[in-house]
């Protein structure tokens, strides 16, 4: 990796300074991108503003139907909280499905959702759940949050803070796995809310995460795995790679979303 | 005294794995010499193009530069290839020259371009990217068909992309029986290519002593001495006496570390012109660009038999990938290696195999665990269970009618090869019972109810290892000899050191071979150490490949301990004033035969070394032995894999959910090493079957450079294995061994792809190519009922 400045700051404000203060800075959470990255040379940040020291933004609350989870809460964290696994029992089962244990106990959610991998499974969760993302300056809900491939709606030096998901009346995440990396190749988060159903797929989008409105529609007048079989989206908008064809993705996706329904009960 | 604990068939646990489980293996990377340096290789980003200029004026000025050397710099020979091969017209293989640093031209992404050497890794990898090359990029030639075509030439000077065009066989008197057959099967098939990835990347350390004018070089390898030899003799021109080569502890090889790589060459070279000692360990990414390949064949094949389904005759035609240069012993892989196991376990008469090597600009491929026998077990295991599909025979029945039966032996295949021994029908009625083929139909059944679809499927395999008699080898094209050799050194007060020209990068040889000494001496296995991979400590050796370490190398120690007790038994009979022939040995006990009268061994070490009373004229003092073994023959191990998989008709997903090898290795050593490479070659076939692959695009980069794209088999992918062994002995070594090393990749991979196409053959799919990946699987089922699959 190239050199950059580091700094570990104690508390947000310290950390917002430190990264505005930088010519072109990057803040690192977990690292389990940006870490390869910089190793791979293929990024170069002048500084790096390292969160692991800013101990307000980690921790998991639950307050009526609303479960709360900081930044650098770390996806082992979420997978083994008893407060997030009786509130939202797919959302901590999605966290213990993420990467390895190592990646587990380093990997947060703050970091994951910022960095907006379209293979990462996080942002499934966030866009069916309906959850708000809290920055340091504003708050966003996941329809607007996350806006294509690796990227978000934060501008520049802006940090996520934490992030809050409704409770569900049910839902259930299932992953198809790339066989070699084991990020989602099909990910597909089915959820059934006060406000009707929602379904998000990651690892196959273009454009990154996205919903699938017919399958929404089709679920929140009948919550079954019946209901949304025959819905295909459309190929034209998924990526293709040796591992999947856009075709393979577009089946993939409605097997995943059936198992999804099922799988919520 | 050991009592059969520590002998001959006892599970002792691994001695070495104490050091390598906490930390405190000595591998290359973890040698520091004192004023080290580190080199960092530019490699070539483009499959195929000119070297135009490279300037490297900004690098060498960089921070903790010490020196850039470029193919225009290093003045010296070839990596050479160590078996020459000739064309079916008698003339030799075309043999272009591999320069250590490239020379005009790169070949293949990953061709090494310059080095770097500087005070640290970090300031050499920052100097590089300094370096300006100036490449005019050319027409890569990728795949094989395309290169035969012509268009681009991989080497220009030899005017074709055509390595070689050889035979075994007679072509017309074939033609001939297949003009007479009841019925033909026909199949294509492609054996993937695969990248080894050991688990540790190769590495390299090389030093220059100006007092002495001598050089060491530290390096990953699995046979030390074979690179001294290579590096000494053909590239560097260093003389035996002034070259030490060394290969500590070692963290898988897998064939991979067989071959003179250049990186060996360039830190050896270098280090006298920087005056200080220049280490290289490759980064993960420089691995899959830059570690020998294996396997990668495209290949017709059909079996001609008669209305019994008996095999009258097998035609095969194969292409085979070199890359972009010979690797060491690249030629021998899909002749010598491939076509002479075509008999396989059967009796068919008449077998014709045409191989054409073909350069392509793509990575070196070379021998990888099992190197041919696994490409002539897939192509004929896959052909055999189609063979039984079209004659309306189960897989057990067209295979047990056509088995070399068990008295035929020895047995001559018509394709070179003699088999001493095994026992075909018994390996296969042991894996049934093994496996419960009985309640297969039931466990189908279950799957069915839950719309899943299960098969079932056999490979009957026969490899050769203990590679092998100078005698044959030399005929056949290899440039060296392929004997063993041991040293048994006996210490004044009894203890043993064995130094051994076999290598150990993963096998247990510290405790296999110490086994074989503790059961020979009677001594325990605290007072056994086993030495190798130096070659100023072990006085010569050819190194492990091929499942060699024991079959060869364990009988130049058996020879070495004949020569040790042969010696100890006079020293004893002079101290117990007693016949030569009178002496016993047993148990670590030298007796005069018929009296009480005994000596420990320890007790006639010590003799030894203390000859007060020694006849000068006849008995020397000491005890200390060497042997040099070369086998009569190849050993044959064989066996049966039966494996069992579920296939999910909705994702594709294959789920291996049996997996059963009975395997005749001949006489067990150690039952534990030997299940543990049973696996560990297991899980390589079944990775083989449906997690590997590496792809190129059309351009020559390499789409699976990374973990991300490039599937390594993990232990979630496997079920608990059924490993067994059905024992019939090696007819021609004392010990009556034959190999273990390469069985479980050999055998499986056609038993999983069997299986596959037996679960899906009611869906319509009659083929899958390996590696059988849930897209690949659900695009096959899809082809064949676009209607079901879309639902």
């Amino acid at each position: 990796m190239y050199d950059f400045a580091y700094h570990k700051p104690s508390s947000v404000a310290d950390a917002v300074a430190a990264r505005s203060g930088a010519e072109d800075g990057t803040y690192v959470a977990g690292g389990m991108t940006l870490v390869p990255t910089l190793k791979q040379r293929l990024a170069q940040p002048s500084d790096l503003v390292d969160l692991g020291g800013v101990g307000e933004l980690k921790g998991i609350s639950v307050s009526g139907n609303t479960v709360t989870i900081k930044a650098m809460t770390t996806h082992a964290a979420v997978a083994n909280s008893s407060e997030v696994q009786a509130a939202i029992p797919a959302l901590a089962a999605l966290a213990g499905g993420i990467g390895d244990p190592q990646v587990r106990n380093r990997g947060t959610i703050g970091g994951s959702i910022a960095n907006n991998d379209p293979a990462a499974d996080y942002p499934a969760a966030c866009l069916a759940l309906g959850a708000t993302i809290k920055t340091d300056k504003r708050e966003l809900s996941a329809d607007d949050f996350f806006t294509g491939l690796f990227e978000t709606a934060l501008e520049d030096g802006e940090m996520v803070v934490s992030i809050s998901f409704p409770k569900p009346e049910k839902a259930a995440y299932q992953k198809f796995d790339n066989p070699a990396s084991r990020y989602a190749l099909v990910g597909v988060f089915a959820a059934k809310t006060g406000s009707g159903a929602r379904v998000a797929v990651t690892g196959a989008g273009q454009d990154g995460v996205f919903r699938v409105p017919a399958m929404e529609s089709a679920l929140s007048t009948n919550w079954s795995a019946g209901a949304v079989d025959g819905i295909a989206v459309d190929a034209g908008t998924l990526n293709a790679d040796i591992h999947a064809s856009a075709e393979y993705r577009a089946h993939l996706i409605t097997v995943m979303a059936k198992r999804a329904v099922s799988a919520a009960g | 005294m050991p009592e059969g604990g520590t002998g001959i068939g006892a599970a002792v646990k691994r001695v070495e794995d104490k050091r390598f489980l906490t930390g405190r293996g000595n591998y290359t990377d973890d040698i520091n010499r004192p004023n080290q340096s580190h080199a960092y290789i530019l490699r070539s980003p483009h499959a195929h193009a000119a070297i135009n200029g490279i300037d490297t004026g900004a690098a060498k000025s960089a921070p903790g530069v010490l020196a850039v050397f470029t193919g225009e710099d290093m003045e010296t020979g070839g990596l050479p290839c160590g078996w020459q091969v000739h064309s079916k017209d008698g003339s030799p293989m075309h043999e272009p020259p591999h320069p250590p640093l490239a020379k005009g031209k790169v070949r293949h992404v990953g061709d090494q371009v310059a080095v770097v050497i500087a005070d640290t890794y970090a300031q050499a990898k920052d100097a590089a990217e300094l370096i300006a090359v100036d490449y005019g990029p050319l027409p890569a030639v990728v795949g094989m068909n395309d290169a035969l075509k012509g268009g681009s030439l991989v080497h220009d000077e030899i005017g074709t992309n055509l390595c070689y065009d050889w035979e075994i066989g007679d072509e017309a008197q074939i033609d001939e029986a297949f003009a007479k057959a009841h019925h033909v099967t026909e199949i294509d098939i492609v054996n993937n290519r695969l990248i080894p990835n050991a688990m540790e990347p190769r590495a390299a350390v090389g030093e220059y002593d100006r007092a002495t004018d001598e050089y060491t070089l530290f390096t990953t390898s699995q046979n030390p001495h074979v690179i001294r030899l290579l590096m000494g003799a053909f590239v560097l021109s260093i003389p035996e006496h002034k070259l030490r080569v060394v290969a500590p502890d070692v963290g898988g090889g897998f064939g991979s570390k067989i071959y003179h790589y250049a990186e060996e060459a360039i830190v050896t070279w270098a280090a006298p012109r920087v005056g200080r000692p220049i280490k290289w360990t490759a980064e993960r990414s420089e691995s899959f660009i830059s570690d020998a390949h294996g396997r990668d064949h495209i290949s017709k094949a059909k079996m001609a038999m008669d209305s019994e389904g008996k095999f009258l005759a097998l035609k095969v035609e194969t292409k085979a990938n070199m890359g972009a240069y010979l690797s060491t012993f690249a030629p021998c892989v899909p002749t010598y290696l491939y076509a002479t196991l075509l008999a396989g376990v059967y009796t068919t008469p008449l077998i014709y195999c045409n191989v054409k090597a073909i350069f392509t600009n793509t990575v070196p491929v070379d021998a990888y665990r099992g190197a041919g026998r696994p490409e002539a077990t897939y192509l004929l295991e896959r052909l055999v269970a189609k063979c039984a599909h079209e004659m309306k025979m189960s897989q057990t029945d067209i295979r047990r009618a056509n088995f070399i039966p068990a008295d035929a032996f020895p047995y001559q295949t018509p394709v070179a090869l003699q088999y001493d021994s095994g026992n075909y029908t018994a390996t296969l009625n042991k894996a049934e019972l093994a496996h419960d083929v009985a309640g297969f139909a039931a466990r189908k059944a279950a799957s069915m109810a839950k719309g899943k679809s299960r098969g079932i499927g056999y490979s009957t395999y026969v490899e050769a290892c203990g590679i092998a008699p100078s005698a044959v080898v030399g005929s056949l094209g290899a440039r060296a000899g392929l004997y063993e050799s041991a040293e048994v050194r006996v210490h004044p007060t009894g203890s043993v050191t064995v130094f051994t020209g076999s290598h150990s990068h993963g096998q247990g040889h510290e405790t296999t071979f110490a086994q074989l000494v503790s059961e020979r001496l009677g001594l325990p296995m605290a007072n056994i150490e086993i030495s190798h991979g130096d070659t100023n400590k072990v006085q010569f050796g050819m190194g492990t490949y091929g499942s060699r370490s024991l079959a060869v190398g364990g009988e130049a120690i058996v020879k070495a301990m004949d020569k040790v007790v042969t010696k100890a038994k006079k020293i004893a009979a002079h101290i117990l004033e007693a016949s030569e022939s009178d002496i016993e040995f047993k148990d670590g006990v030298f007796t005069v035969a018929g009296t009480d009268r005994s000596m420990a061994f320890g007790e006639v070490a010590l003799a030894a070394y203390v000859p007060h009373n020694f006849p000068h004229d006849e008995l020397e003092p000491g005890l200390d032995e060497k042997a040099f073994y070369d086998p009569l023959n190849f050993t044959f191990p064989g066996g049966c894999h039966i494996c069992e998989v579920e296939v999910d008709p909705d994702t594709g997903v294959v789920s291996v959910e049996r997996m059963t090898a009975v395997d005749d290795v001949g006489r067990v050593i150690n039952p534990m090493i030997v299940e543990g490479q049973i696996h560990g070659g297991l899980a390589q076939g079944i990775g083989q079957a449906l997690l590997e692959g590496c792809v190129y695009d059309a351009d020559g980069q390499l789409v699976t450079g990374s973990y991300m794209d490039y599937c390594m088999p993990r232990a979630d992918n496997f079920p608990n294995f059924s490993a067994g062994t059905e024992v019939t002995l090696c007819a021609h070594n004392s010990l009556g061994v034959k190999g273990c090393g390469e069985v479980g990749a050999i055998g499986s991979p056609p038993a999983v792809i069997n299986a596959v196409v037996d679960a899906l053959w009611d869906l319509g799919v009659h083929d899958m190519p390996m590696p059988a990946t849930p897209q690949a699987v659900w695009k096959a089922i899809q082809a064949v009922a676009p209607a079901a699959a879309a639902e």
